[in-house]
């Protein structure tokens, strides 16, 4: 319990302690904890960051696949529509086509008959005259008696 | 141990007597042998076992708080690293709470402060018999191995603190302002007279109140270690039997005190700082 230059010894070593800290341990150390916790808030902000942004990538993504969707419909659509169209086009055009052929065949039928009726008619005629000469058994007259081959030619 | 001295007594007395270099009183230098020879050396006396103890611990902690530091960086920390760095923020976190001012020397002198006390508290929960048994086996008689349960290390310390007090008060409020806070306070008057007659008794409240910081201080400290060592000693004079009931709840007890004191005796250091730095301009 004395008092005695143990005191002044412990000042003076706990002076050069506390500059001795001050100088090399309590600096540094600091330093490096303040460096390592902007490092930490940097990491943070950017993962931060890097969420945010792949929200975004996604909404946009989805934004996308939305809109491909919607086009894609759109084309299935018009290519439905397309091809009834298609297929109506050609119903109306094969019928026309059809109705042309057989007018077609009609008139042709037509004017075989016409022809032939002709060439029967002709013949007729021949025949008729050369019935009539055997009838008579005589000459007569083709010219003379035009008229009325012409008009028996007519009732056939 | 306690057998081979004559009483109780004795033991506690040699227990509590430093290892002392000084003059004797026939102009001789050399290390004290008996208590009365303490005594009679004086004040130009100087505790060989206290002063090596403390700057022993101090140079490890140094040591050990240097090694990291020179290793610090900003990536992840090792194990020892992390408890240096969880040791400093605490310190830190604790200065940043109860100082509110800039001074660069506070924080690091906080830190010092708490590890340099704690390790010299640490010494304490070493058996009492231990190390003073084996420096007696090389023929020195005397050997208190904590140095905070010797006062002039704790008030050592306590009086650097308030020098520094004083000077912060000084900078900070100028000597005009450092006296009027010694003389204006607690009691105040408008009338000149009355405050000239308010003066003495101020001065005598706040000075007593300024001199108790350092003392309380430094004596707070010395005597719960002074306080815990001495129970050690008291339960060692117990059959060696009977010793543990009492030293091992003791002991876990004190794990507590060491780690209080040494707290407390930062927070002290940084709350006078503060004091000594606020200039009223509230």
């Amino acid at each position: 319990m004395n008092i005695n230059l143990t005191l002044i010894g412990q000042a003076i070593s706990f002076t050069i302690f506390v500059w001795f800290c001050m100088r090399f341990i309590w600096p540094p150390v600091i330093n490096a904890l303040e460096a390592r916790k902007k490092r930490i808030a940097d990491g943070l902000a950017d993962a931060d960051a890097a969420k945010t942004e792949r929200e975004r990538a996604e909404q946009e993504a989805q934004q996308t696949t939305g809109q491909a969707r919607e086009e894609a419909s759109r084309i299935l659509a018009q290519a439905e529509r397309r091809a009834s169209e298609i297929v109506a086009e050609s119903r109306t055009t094969a019928k026309t086509e059809g109705e042309r052929i057989l007018t077609q065949a009609q008139e042709e039928i037509e004017k075989n008959t016409q022809q032939v009726r002709e060439q029967l008619r002709g013949e007729v005629a021949t025949l008729a005259i050369a019935g009539a000469e055997a009838v008579l058994q005589r000459e007569v007259d083709a010219t003379a008696h035009a008229d009325a081959l012409e008009q028996l030619a007519e009732r056939l | 141990m306690a057998t081979e001295y004559a009483t109780g007594a004795d033991y506690i007395k040699h227990h509590l007597t430093n290892l002392t270099f000084g003059q004797h009183p026939d102009g001789s230098w050399g290390l004290a042998h008996s208590r009365e020879q303490v005594e009679a050396m004086g004040f130009w006396a100087i505790h060989v076992d206290s002063m090596a103890w403390a700057v022993g611990l101090g140079v490890l902690f140094l040591a050990l708080f240097g090694y990291a530091a020179r290793r610090a960086t900003e990536g992840v920390p090792g194990g020892f690293q992390n408890a240096v760095e969880q040791i400093i923020e605490f310190i830190d976190g604790t200065v940043r709470d109860s100082f509110s001012h800039r001074n660069r020397i506070v924080a690091p002198l906080a830190l010092c402060s708490f590890m340099w006390i704690f390790l010299m508290n640490l010494m304490d929960l070493v058996p009492v018999d231990w190390v003073p048994w084996a420096f007696s086996l090389v023929g020195v008689h005397y050997m208190k191995i904590v140095p905070t349960t010797d006062p002039n290390v704790t008030m050592g310390m306590s009086l650097s603190i308030f020098a520094l007090v004083l000077y912060y008060s000084l900078r900070r409020k100028g000597i005009g302002g450092f006296l009027g806070e010694l003389t204006l306070h607690p009691f105040s008057a408008k009338n000149p007279f009355l405050k000239a007659l308010l003066i003495p008794i101020n001065l005598f409240l706040e000075g007593v109140a300024l001199l108790a910081k350092p003392v309380s201080h430094g004596l707070r400290l010395f005597g719960n270690l002074y306080a815990g060592e001495m129970i050690f000693i008291l339960i060692a004079l117990l059959p060696l039997w009977a010793q543990w009931t009492l030293s091992v709840p003791w002991a876990i007890f004190h794990v507590l005190v060491i780690l209080l004191q040494a707290f407390i005796f930062m927070v002290l250091t940084v709350v006078y700082l503060n004091i000594a730095h606020d200039t009223g301009e509230h």
